[in-house]
Order: C-alpha cells, then structure tokens, then sequence
C-alpha cells in the first residue's frame, strides 16, 4: 500500500469515530490522606476554642450545637435533622453577638468542580437564609463554597460523600479576607 | 538535488512566553523552504477504506538519528528523532521502526535515500534530518518521504532558533509529518496549563502549571498557598485565566505569562466568581458568578471593564464556553432539575437544551473546529468523557471510570485531554483520541488535574 493510500485511510480513520467505547483506566496508588478535619477550611483566623463545657465558647457550638449540616445529593434542601441544629446554632449565636459568622458550603467529589463550586454556594446560602428567618442579622454572615476542594473524608464510598455534602457554620473573633 | 533558498521568511515565530524562563526560547526566525520537490501528491488510485475489526494497523515508520552537520550538533541528533518518534508513536497512528532494524545509514541529509533498503523493513514513511547549532543558536531540518511509491512527499522544511527551543523544533517536525501524511492539523507544539496537587485530599496543595503536551518542561506559575482551580488559556496562548482562593474566596485571576503579573478580574463584593474562559478573540471572558445562591453567567470586556449579565435564572449556570466564531455560547445549568448542556447566543439571550440522554451533564467545551462539544457525563455512578454535535445528536462517550471530567480540546480538535482519578486514588491527566481511540496517560511529576490545551505555537 502507497503512503498516500496509508494516509487515506488514517484520515479516514480519524473521521470514523466508533461509537460508546468506553474504556476502563489504569492509575496509581493513592498516596494516601492523613485524616486531617479541621472546622473551617481556610480564610479565617480563629481565636482560642475555649473548653466544651463553656456555653459561650466556639468549642461549645462545634460540639455541642454542632457546626455543620449535610445534604443529599446535588441538593440544598435542609432536611429535619439540619433544620434542628441551625435553629440551635441560631440561639447560640444570638445569645453571643459577638462573634462574626462564616457559612463555608461543600460538596461531594461525584460532580464536576464547576458545578460543584456553584452548588456550595447554593448551600451555605440555603443555612444562611435559615439563620436570618431565625433572627440572626445577614451582615454578620458571609458565605463561601469550596465545592469538592475540601473533603473531610477522602474515602471513594457513600459514607463519606455524606460527610462531604456539607455547610459548615465557623464562628470566629472576627472575618479576614 | 538541488537546495532552494526560499527568500521569504515564512511564520514569524514569537518569543519566549515565559520571562522567568530566561532562556528566551526565540525561535525567531523561520520555516524555510529547502527544495520544491515534485510531486507532493502522490495519488495513487481510488479512495480505498480498511478498516479491521476498527482498529486501523499503526503506519511504520523510521526516523533515524538527524545527522549532526557539525560537532556542536551532535548532541541533538539522537534526541530531536526520539522526541519525534514518541510524538507519532503516542498518537497511536504511527508505529517507529526501531532504529537496530534499519539496513541504510543515514549520514548526509542530501545523499539520495536508498528506498529499497527501507522498503525491506517494511517502512511506509522515512523522516530524515539534519542539526546544525552555532553557539546557542541551531537550524533543524527534515524531509517526509513516501517509501511505498519512491518519492518525497512535501518539500523539505527548516527551522531555526535558540538550542533551548530544542524540543519545540522536534515538536514543529513532528506536526508536519503528522499533517502531510493524516491531512489534519498538528498539536505537538503546544502546551498545556494545569492544577499540580500535593499532600493529603482534605487540605490539598495544588498550583498552576505549565508544560509541554508531551509532559516536557514542567514550569510552575504559582507557589501553593492558594488554592487555584479550572485554568484557561487566552487564544493566543499568551495569557490564563483561573481561579483562586488567595483572599478566602473565589476570585477569577488573569495572568501574563510573560511578566507573571497578575490581577483580579470581575470581581465584585459579596459574591463568589469562577469558571472562567476566554472569548476567541481574547478580549472578553465569560464566567459564572454566585450570589445569594443563584450562579449565572455573566460576560466581561477585558478592556473597558463592561460587564454583562447573560443568564438570569434561580439556578445554577456554569462551565461557558465560547463557540469558535464567538457567537454563541454552551453551558451547563440545572434549571431542569439535573445538569444539562445548554447553548445560548452569546450576548445571551434565549437558551437551548442540546443534551437529552441519561445522566447529569456538565464541563462542555467546543471543539476548535466547532462540530463538536466535549462535555463530562455522570451516570449510575460512573463519569464519562463525550463529545456531541452541536445540536445534541450523535453522543457518543469517550471514557468510562470512577471519575473522568474537565475535557479540554487539542488544537487540531482530534484529541481531547481530560482529568482522571481512580477510585482512592490520585488525579492524573489522560488523553484520548475523538475515535475513543489511544487512552494514554500523560506524564506530570505528581497528582494533576484541570489541563487546558493551548493553541499551536507560533
């Protein structure tokens, strides 16, 4: 066969695209993730917890109240569950003006990071709209979305996607950034 | 055989991208025209397509060591050919017949090739070469030739520039040989911008990068102490767009690749913006911003700062991106329920559904020849790379993994580059060809994500 003949049919080729030919990967080892879980995911300086047993104190409202809610996938709807724990969070912080208040919205890695961007943002609006209907004041609120960027589990398993669909309340001293 | 010094110089090559790259690559000068051969169309009888089992039989092919025209060339001969053949060889088209199996020695680059002895190792196209270098500037040269019917096919081609520019000479040969014998456009000489990850998932360290396609000269555009996401290219290849986290929330950067200088663009307080790209004359962006929840998109002159508001719905509109005649625009948005892909003018204006299969639907990128959009696909937990026409017919998946997303278009828009990740594993980039063909891994020194593919260099 000629050399034009050949590159005939690689043109040829190139324009015949078969049809759903999906392929399986191949891949590395994880190198593996060391658990780290920290309350916010980064803009904020935050002061001294404070011990547990200290109503007032930020430790208190992450352990006691509770800082974060969780969704289903790809939504923001609040379910029972998180509707209870914003409205406890929303006595604590009227109960302690003082402190400003972050709503750092997450998502699961199953979605594209554009989307997921957008839909962190859907969420820490949804707990932020929950907390002004409880009383709380909107200019001591910001919000931001990490979308899949933070996970606080690294697991490939449903558990732990339910941990990453999450809002997280972080209340501080005071907003950087 | 007679040599030809054409007297016009033929593409100006521009400088350098990088400053901080002080090589200054400066392959100033030229594609010179060596000889006019006579026949470059080397027809021979009716359009004939074999296809078996739809696999086509890689084309064999040998490159010999370019021949050194002096003794400061002599270290580029071996790497210009092997940089050359994994160029061909990875597009999956090409097969390199080992350099131990060839019979004729190449060893002036204007002695009359011995066809016979290439034909005997059943060679279809030889790519010889000559390197010259004069202190830190080299002239790299090649002819294609046909071994099946004799002849040269194309005229013989010259570049020049710094020796640093090494490698984007092998590039530059490989895109002609690629082009003369499949009839598209090359991509060789490109590059690729990208998120390079470090340390644990849940407090990740990623940073800008850039590199060659072939994963070459990996250099690294920002330090790590910001998360940065979704990098984009400019048109001409000159400027990038992305997304950083430097203040604590999403903000969309412009980068000058030249200078390294930086600034923030479309921001405005209170609300969180990204997913930029570039309009195809460069001179505007489009890009997602949120507030209060809501995610549109918006579109911005680079110039003047005027910004317009292009969706206006109580959902989530993102991942633009421009047709290559920049008058519309496709996009993904869940006003339906799900992710689905969407076109709309792009001044904005009423928007179409164009994806109505199974699954959720995002990331879509037009194909620079603008037949084609490239989208991610997620269904019954698997993620799928695919390309559709640009009325939604024709779907077809590429891929199929855990998780395959963020497709991002060669320039020739016969290959598409795309991130991967393994179940609890780390993200890497791969490619695969349009056909579903060549699934490869690409080479980065770590964990990657978020490629985009630039233009073919100047």
């Amino acid at each position: 066969m000629k050399l034009m003949t050949k590159a005939l049919m690689i043109v040829a080729a190139l324009a015949l695209a078969a049809c759903n030919n999906p392929r399986a990967g191949g891949g590395w080892d994880s190198n593996g993730a060391d658990g780290w879980n920290g309350g916010g995911a980064g803009g904020i300086q935050t002061g001294a917890l404070g011990d547990p047993n200290d109503p007032r104190s930020i430790a208190h409202f992450n352990e006691r109240i509770g800082d974060r809610v969780f969704f289903e996938t790809d939504q923001s709807t609040l379910t029972d569950t998180a509707r209870q724990t914003l409205s406890a969070q929303a006595r604590w912080l009227s109960a302690n003006p003082q402190f400003a208040i972050l709503i750092e919205g997450h998502a699961d890695e199953r979605g594209t990071r554009e989307y997921n961007v957008a839909l962190g943002a859907r969420r820490a609006n949804a707990v932020m709209q929950y907390l002004v209907s409880q009383g709380i004041n909107a200019n001591r609120m910001r919000t931001v979305s990490y979308g899949k960027e933070r996970p606080v589990e690294a697991c490939p398993e449903a558990r732990c996607w339910n941990l990453n669909r999450r809002a997280v309340t972080v209340v501080s001293t005071g907003l950087t950034g | 055989m007679s040599i030809l010094a054409h007297p016009a110089p033929f593409r100006p090559v521009r400088a350098a991208l990088f400053a901080a790259l002080a090589c200054a690559l400066g392959m100033l000068a030229t594609l010179a025209l060596l000889l006019t051969a006579s026949a470059a169309q080397a027809q021979s009888g009716p359009l004939r397509i074999e296809i078996t089992e739809g696999v086509i039989e890689p084309m064999p092919f040998a490159v010999p060591a370019f021949v050194a025209e002096n003794s400061a060339g002599q270290q580029y001969s071996d790497q210009l050919s092997r940089v050359i053949s994994a160029n061909l060889s990875n597009t999956g088209l090409f097969r390199e017949i080992p350099a131990s199996a060839h019979i004729a020695r190449i060893t002036s680059f204007d002695a009359p090739v011995q066809y016979a002895d290439w034909r005997a190792i059943n060679a279809q196209a030889l790519i010889t070469g000559a390197v010259s270098v004069q202190g830190n500037r080299m002239s790299v040269k090649f002819r294609l030739f046909d071994i099946v019917s004799g002849r040269q096919m194309g005229d013989g081609l010259q570049f020049q520039g710094s020796t640093d520019a090494w490698r984007r000479m092998a590039h530059k040969v490989s895109d002609a040989v690629y082009s003369r014998i499949t009839g598209e456009g090359g991509y060789f000489d490109s590059r690729v911008v990208f998120v390079a990850e470090s340390g644990p998932r849940e407090n990740r360290v990623k940073r800008l990068a850039v590199m060659d396609q072939d994963g070459a000269n990996v250099e690294y555009l920002t330090d790590g102490r910001a998360l940065v996401i979704a990098p984009r290219f400019s048109p001409n290849g000159e400027r990038i767009l992305y997304t950083s986290y430097e203040t604590g929330t999403p903000r969309i950067y412009l980068m000058d690749l030249a200078t390294m200088r930086r600034q923030v663009v479309g921001d405005q307080p209170g609300t969180m913006t990204f997913a930029p790209r570039f309009s195809p004359d460069g001179g505007s962006m489009i890009y997602s911003l949120s507030v209060g929840g809501t995610t549109d998109l918006y579109r911005l002159n680079l110039s003047n700062g005027q910004r317009l508001q292009l969706t206006n719905a109580p959902s989530i509109a993102t991942a633009p991106s421009f047709s290559p005649d920049g008058s519309r625009v496709v996009f993904e948005s869940d006003r339906s329920g799900t992710s689905q892909l969407y076109i709309m003018p792009a001044n904005g204006g009423e928007a179409r559904r164009i994806s109505f299969g199974q699954g959720r639907y995002g990331t879509p990128v037009w194909s620079p020849r603008g037949d084609l959009i490239a989208f991610t696909k997620s269904h019954q937990g698997r993620f799928h790379i695919g390309v559709m026409r640009t009325d939604g017919s024709e779907e077809r998946l590429l891929t199929a993994s855990f998780l395959d997303e963020g497709p991002t278009w060669a320039p020739n828009g016969r290959v598409i580059m795309f991130t991967r990740e393994t179940a609890g594993g780390d993200p890497a980039l791969w490619s695969v060809d349009i056909s579903g063909r060549n699934l490869r891994r690409i080479p980065t020194p770590g964990p990657a994500s978020d490629p985009a593919w630039s233009p073919l260099r100047p």
